[in-house]
């Protein structure tokens, strides 16, 4: 019997070949937040109490989270005989409300939160939004940690579960639950005169939006460049703000971009033709890139190629959401 | 042990760690700019994938590395599917000539790389 069997709350699972733990438990009736199933998300977080995990689930994880076992469950597949203890990563959970919702252009919503104890993360990091029920989704923050609230851009997602469900029904007040912080896309300082690079498309702008405020704070003085692309005009937010920051910082450039109806205050054309017409030689720069996956990884590949150095090279993808082919409940 | 102990490594030789993670990341730009062999690299984790040519950096210099021949065999054998050949191989062996000699390694030591590297041949090309 090398089966692979999952303990959890005191009750043994076993694993199909080749199964994540993950999605053993689910198909056998254990509700476990998720979002990506791949690994980028780290809304499945678990903590194993015994048992070999190996190392490929427990990639992008911090250091204390490693140490104390947790692993993703969704990336999760132990090799044949392991017998794995399990638990949920509520002692991590912090408990939030609601604070507000509004409206930051037409698909993206400004959703603020408070959270009982203030959470350390810096701007630029994500974290996985918790609602009651358990169904889990990751945002940006784009506040800085002194502004107490922690504030997150949320795009209208037709039939989206969260999205809808903060759009439609979630009142001030509402209970929910954050975890986290996770992800390295974030501004340390040091390297002062250094250029910096900031692309992302639609609500790819939150996390941008904390870091480039965060490195004006921190008193970067290199040029800062910030693209902010969109489909359409009306995809575009927070505009009025950033230029209202780039007139109060010289060295800092606000580009927002749209593929139809330009103006004369929004470019035309696609992202990256934009970035290399205004930063030609990005060599030695330091760039963060977050959006959808296929312009962060092609844009990341591509100032990969014109000379920026890995180590300067900071992306978040948000992966959507990806539903078992069998499941069709909430989570 | 005595041998090896008392003839330093390339990779020593070379400037060890510090010297590899600048020397992958031009040898990698030039494997993914060249359009011969780039499409092997098109739909993979560019961070695993820069961390695989260090490790066979590491390797083919002498370096401390946990890559064997094994490993090397299964790694490829989906891109020899794929067509992967000889032209390709000659084109990454390329690549790490130009590499080590745009860093300055004398040209002995480049001789000697090449040579492991061209030791890799039958297990990249599941021969
Ligand atoms: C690290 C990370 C950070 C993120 N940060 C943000 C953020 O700051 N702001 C933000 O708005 N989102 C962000 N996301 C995406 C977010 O987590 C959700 O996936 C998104 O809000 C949709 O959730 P939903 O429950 O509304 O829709 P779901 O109910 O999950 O989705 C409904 C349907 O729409 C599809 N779908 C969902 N999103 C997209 C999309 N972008 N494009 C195409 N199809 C899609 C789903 O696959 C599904 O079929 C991030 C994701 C990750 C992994
Ligand atoms: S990281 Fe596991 S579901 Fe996203």
């Amino acid at each position: 019997m090398s089966r692979v069997q999952v303990k959890h709350e005191s009750k043994w699972y076993p694993l199909e070949p080749e199964e994540s733990v993950l999605d053993g438990l689910l198909r056998q009736g254990v509700a476990v937040p998720n979002s990506c199933r791949a690994g980028a998300c780290q809304s499945c977080l678990m903590r194993a109490t015994s048992g070999d995990v190996p190392d490929a689930a427990r990639v992008g994880l911090k250091d204390t989270l490693r140490t104390q076992g947790y692993f993703l469950a969704c990336i999760c597949k132990p090799v044949a005989g392991t017998r794995l203890e399990v638990s949920g990563a509520d002692a991590l959970r912090v408990p939030a409300r609601i604070d507000s919702v509004a409206s930051l252009s037409s698909s993206v919503l400004r959703v603020r939160l408070s959270t009982t104890a203030p959470l350390d993360y810096r701007a630029g990091q994500y974290v996985s939004l918790l609602r009651e029920d358990g169904l889990a989704r990751s945002y940006s923050l784009a506040s800085l940690p002194r502004e107490g609230l922690l504030e997150l851009h949320v795009r209208r997602i037709p039939g989206g579960q969260m999205s809808g469900w903060l759009s439609e029904h979630a009142r001030a007040g509402d209970a929910v639950s954050v975890q986290g912080p996770a992800g390295s896309c974030f501004y340390v300082p040091g390297r002062f005169e250094q250029p910096l690079l900031l692309a992302g498309t639609g609500t790819g702008l939150a996390p941008l939006y904390g870091i480039v405020r965060d490195a004006l704070e921190s008193g970067h003085t290199g040029p800062i460049w910030l693209f902010h692309g969109a489909r359409t005009p009306e995809g575009l937010y927070l505009s009025e703000a950033l230029r209202e920051l780039a007139s109060r910082h010289s060295g800092f450039n606000y580009r927002p971009s749209v593929l139809t109806g330009g103006s004369r205050d929004v470019a035309e054309g696609a992202l990256d033709v934009l970035i290399r017409a205004e930063c030609p030689k990005p060599a030695g720069f330091r760039a963060f890139l977050c959006g959808d996956s296929d312009l962060v990884l092609s844009l990341r590949k591509k100032l990969f190629l014109s000379g920026l150095s890995l180590k300067d090279l900071h992306a978040d993808v948000f992966l959507p959401s990806t539903p078992r082919a069998e499941a069709s409940g909430a989570r | 042990m005595s041998t090896a102990a008392q003839q330093k490594s390339v990779y020593e030789q070379i400037g060890g760690e510090p010297a590899m993670a600048a020397a992958v990341e031009v040898f990698y730009r030039k494997v993914l700019s060249d359009e011969r062999i780039s499409h092997f690299f098109e739909d993979v984790d560019m961070e695993r994938q820069a961390a695989k040519q260090k490790a066979f950096l590491t390797m083919v210099t002498g370096g401390p590395s946990s890559y064997s021949g094994k490993d090397m065999r299964a790694g490829h054998a989906h891109l020899v599917k794929r067509g992967l050949n000889d032209v390709h191989f000659d084109a990454v062996v390329e690549h790490l000539r130009s590499t080590l000699e745009e860093l300055g390694v004398a040209a002995p030591l480049v001789a000697q790389v090449l040579a492991i590297a061209g030791g890799a041949r039958a297990d990249v090309l599941n021969r």
